[in-house]
């Protein structure tokens, strides 16, 4: 096979000068760096977050504590809901490396769940703090809080819809290569929210009850 | 309840006919010109059966060369109208003195000076950088488009369409009155209730988001698509620049981009970030905005640095002197422009060790820099120096910016800053490095690269008269402005009493008009190079002896860069390939695989700027709506997968032909 492509192209590399160019190029795909970069620079929008609670999180304006409002037992639950589905979505990518679309996009969907689960919990406990008049108006430290908290819920939020999305995808053209790599990316996203909310529930949650 | 929600008012939200500044006239006239000037361009467009050029070939080009041509001509575009400010700002001050109150009252001067700033820094020098590296990095990495080439169109329309918002706010309500970076709580909902932040706001968030994704693109473009042999320490300068200004923008953009976000929950929702009372702190905002801010500056002026670096190796027709250094250099700067952002605000208070932290800091950014000074001096040293426009620029930049450090390390003494702190001396200061670094650096950018995006070079004396304009112009404009902050006057004042000082700003506005001038030979330049391009042709694709690999290809390049994609030896590759009787390959070619184009960008973009301004005026319907359009746009975007195709071998063959004919007859 090598010979043939010598032989057929020896006149070209007769010419000394085609050191200078190669015949066909195809340099990497960047979108995994590029989506790295993206996560690394959304890290940062939540680095200002964790900065912004840093200042203002013990500024209760003559508010409520975290001590005082936390509920640790449901926020627990909910961590580990959130843990959970990305254990299920490396399921999926284990099931998507054995090109079984079936129980990727089962595994897909369970993870989807889990993810609307700990949405639904979020919601649950901003409504109970914004009923008892403990909204983000309330101090700078529930500003913060709330901020932090609802960003991230709202990267959850995209997450689900982005799952969505691509479980039609792959439903219709299968596990194509553009498929996989776009399963690979939501789930350095899924994973990178983990790991963000690993912060909040450390930072926020459990030191916010410290006295 | 659902008897007070006002119809009107969802739909409306706040705009009322009040909105319109019917009675300012100079913003009558403004609009009275802009609306004429628009319908000639349209009404052209459309006698001239243009609008499906324009929509198959520019608006929804992917091509890396045209989307940088447009956003360069968006800088200029908006160059125009922060320019206009600007010398509305030096005819109030030169005019304001005693019993007169000059043309502009306060409230509207407030507004010239926020957009000034605004406008010239986000919608001038961000373009020009970000449109001069889109279109030169991949052909000097000899790449046939960027990593991301649909991003890229919706990173450019994004940054247009903020800028349109800008440009909007002068015709219907107002743009901020806070200055260009809107510290609260003057930003804030108690002392600016009206639609002017929101503005400011909404037009920076939307730019920011195609900054950021260019930033991302350009990235990715550049550690992955080099051409072969082509290492790190093989990268042209210019490329190496644009990687580090590349890398500052993506660890800075989501600065901005958080800090504005919080100040709009502050101004819409009422939450207590930067208040001043229940618990918020103001000071954060400003910390973390110059976390933003001071990147941002490096941001620009690393690229002007990358091509002073081509121009002086170029033009003096040797390697440039200490590439490593300079490439070091370069990278210093980077991780040092972000330990100094504390240098803004010396008076906050933080005391006397974290001031002096971070003043020695700022000053040992002036090494790195004068290494790089040097550098450009010891290329310079027994080269064969040839003194075209791109060289006359870089050698005004090297006097003028150096001028600007200095003044720049005198600030950097905490105890001097005390006293110099928000004076004309910093505006001075700031104008002079920036004026005469990164607007100097982008007309040696333009001035260096036009040949090779359109295959002719610029006219020669237009081109000198814009020079020494705006170099005599920028002296007699700043240099009072230096000796007016050393006697106390502090920036941003619409009128003065002490009539000793008038003198002095009426030498400024003078200088502003000679920089107007500088600013109309570039103007007739462009005109009459294009009326004289037949004369002023480049036949070659190598008019001024280049010495990387962009000057290999065609002039204009062709839709694919390269027929065959460049193999690297040497730092200065084409420069290696000439001296080694480099043949261009005449047979061979192949089909050529390259994306195709999509109008995805345009109407994502578009309907953000709907969204955006929804959310100015609070119109909540049709903010929901814009929103709902816009995820919507953005998976109906992700189920086309159709995004490539292959130029035919039969075509490239015909492309490469002509150029062979063309070198041919012009031996």
């Amino acid at each position: 096979m090598s010979d043939t492509i010598i032989s057929s192209n020896g006149a070209m590399n007769a010419v000394p000068s085609s050191r200078f160019y190669v015949r066909e190029h195809h340099p990497e795909n960047g979108t995994m760096l590029g989506f790295w970069l993206y996560l690394m620079s959304d890290c940062l929008v939540f680095a200002c977050l964790f900065a912004t609670y840093a200042v203002l999180g013990r500024n209760y304006a003559g508010g409520p504590t975290g001590a005082e409002l936390f509920d640790l037992p449901l926020v627990a639950v909910n961590t580990s809901l959130l843990l959970l589905s990305s254990i299920t979505y490396g399921f999926a990518m284990l099931e998507m490396q054995d090109k079984r679309q079936r129980n990727t996009l089962i595994w897909l969907a369970i993870t989807g769940i889990l993810g609307a689960c700990f949405i639904g919990f979020e919601l649950t406990e901003f409504a109970h703090l914004i009923h008892e008049g403990n909204g983000p108006q309330r101090s700078g430290f529930l500003t913060s809080f709330f901020a932090l908290v609802a960003t991230h819920g709202l990267h959850v939020s995209f997450g689900i819809v982005w799952l969505v999305t691509l479980m039609t995808q792959v439903g219709k053209h299968g596990l194509t290569p553009e498929n996989r790599r776009r399963l690979m990316c939501l789930s350095m996203f899924w994973h990178f929210l983990d790991v963000v909310w690993i912060g909040v529930f450390t930072f926020v949650y459990l030191m916010g009850v410290l006295p | 309840m659902l008897d007070h929600i006002d119809l009107i008012k969802l739909i409306f939200g706040r705009l009322t006919w009040d909105a319109i500044p019917y009675q300012e006239p100079i913003l009558l006239f403004t609009f009275i010109g802009v609306a004429i000037g628009g319908l000639a361009v349209l009404s052209l467009i459309t006698y001239f059966r243009l609008w499906g050029v324009l929509w198959r070939d520019w608006i929804t080009s992917i091509d890396h060369k045209k989307i940088g041509i447009m956003y360069v001509i968006l800088g200029l575009v908006m160059l125009l109208r922060g320019f206009a400010d600007a010398l509305m700002m030096r005819a109030q001050q030169a005019l304001s003195f005693g019993d007169s109150a000059g043309f502009l009252p306060p409230h509207h001067y407030d507004q010239v000076f926020t957009a000034h700033g605004v406008i010239m820094i986000f919608f001038v020098a961000m373009p020009l950088v970000t449109g001069l590296m889109n279109f030169v990095v991949p052909l000097q990495i000899g790449a046939r488009d960027v990593a991301f080439p649909f991003l890229n169109n919706f990173s450019f329309w994004m940054t247009t369409f903020g800028g349109g918002l800008v440009m909007v706010s002068l015709f219907v309500g107002e743009f901020a009155r806070t200055g260009w970076l809107a510290y609260p709580p003057l930003s804030g909902i108690l002392s600016s209730p009206d639609v002017g932040v929101d503005y400011y706001i909404w037009s920076l968030q939307i730019a920011g988001v195609g900054t950021l994704l260019s930033g991302i693109n350009l990235i990715a473009t550049i550690v992955k698509m080099r051409a072969p042999g082509m290492t790190m320490m093989k990268m042209p300068v210019f490329t190496w620049t644009a990687l580090c200004t590349n890398v500052l923008i993506v660890a800075a953009f989501p600065v901005l981009t958080a800090v504005l976000g919080m100040l709009s929950l502050d101004r819409l929702v009422g939450t207590n970030f930067f208040t001043n009372d229940m618990g918020g702190n103001a000071m954060m905002y400003v910390n973390l905005i110059w976390i933003w801010g001071h990147p941002e500056v490096y941001i620009l002026i690393l690229p002007a640095f990358g091509i002073f670096s081509e121009v002086v190796s170029t033009f003096c027709s040797k390697r440039l002197f200490g590439y490593t250094s300079m490439v070091y250099a370069t990278v210093v700067i980077t991780i040092l422009s972000y330990l100094v952002w504390l240098h803004h605000f010396f008076t906050m208070g933080s005391g006397a060790s974290v001031n002096s932290f971070f003043g020695i800091t700022t000053m040992i950014i002036s090494i790195p820099t004068g290494a790089k000074i040097f550098n450009w001096l010891f290329t310079m040293y027994r080269g064969r120096i040839r003194f075209e426009l791109p060289m006359l620029w870089t050698i005004g930049f090297m006097i003028t910016f150096v001028i600007g450090g200095m003044t720049g390390v005198l600030l950097a003494v905490p105890s001097a800053d005390f006293v110099l702190h928000n004076s004309l001396f910093l505006i001075a200061h700031f104008h002079n490095v920036i004026i005469g670094g990164v607007v100097f650096g982008m007309f040696a950018g333009i001035n260096y690269w036009f040949p090779k995006a359109f295959g002719y070079k610029l006219d020669t004396f237009w081109g000198r008269c814009s020079f020494w304009f705006w170099t005599v112009g920028f002296y007699v404009a700043f240099m009072p402005l230096y000796l007016l902050g050393l006697m106390g006057v502090t920036r941003r004042l619409s009128h003065f009493e002490d009539p000793s000082l008038q003198i002095w700003f009426q030498i400024a506005a003078f200088g502003a008009v000679l920089i107007a001038l500088g600013i109309a030979s570039l103007i007739i330049q462009l005109v009459v190079s294009y009326q004289r391009r037949e004369s002023l042709r480049d036949t070659t694709g190598d008019p001024w002896g280049g010495r990387t690999l962009e000057w290999s290809t065609s002039s204009p390049p062709p839709v694919y860069n390269f027929a065959f994609t460049p193999k690297v030896y040497d730092t200065d590759a084409w420069a290696d390939m000439k001296s080694n009787a480099y043949a261009r390959p005449l047979e061979g070619f192949l089909a050529i695989h390259m994306p195709k184009n999509t109008g995805a960008g345009f109407i994502i973009a578009a309907f953000c700027a709907i969204t955006g301004f929804a959310l100015i005026w609070q119109m909540w319907l049709l903010a929901g709506l814009g929103f709902a359009s816009v995820l919507a746009a953005i998976i109906i975007h992700t189920f086309n997968y159709n995004r490539d195709f292959y130029i035919p071998e039969g075509e490239v063959v015909r492309t490469e032909n002509e150029r062979t004919r063309l070198l041919e007859s012009h031996v």
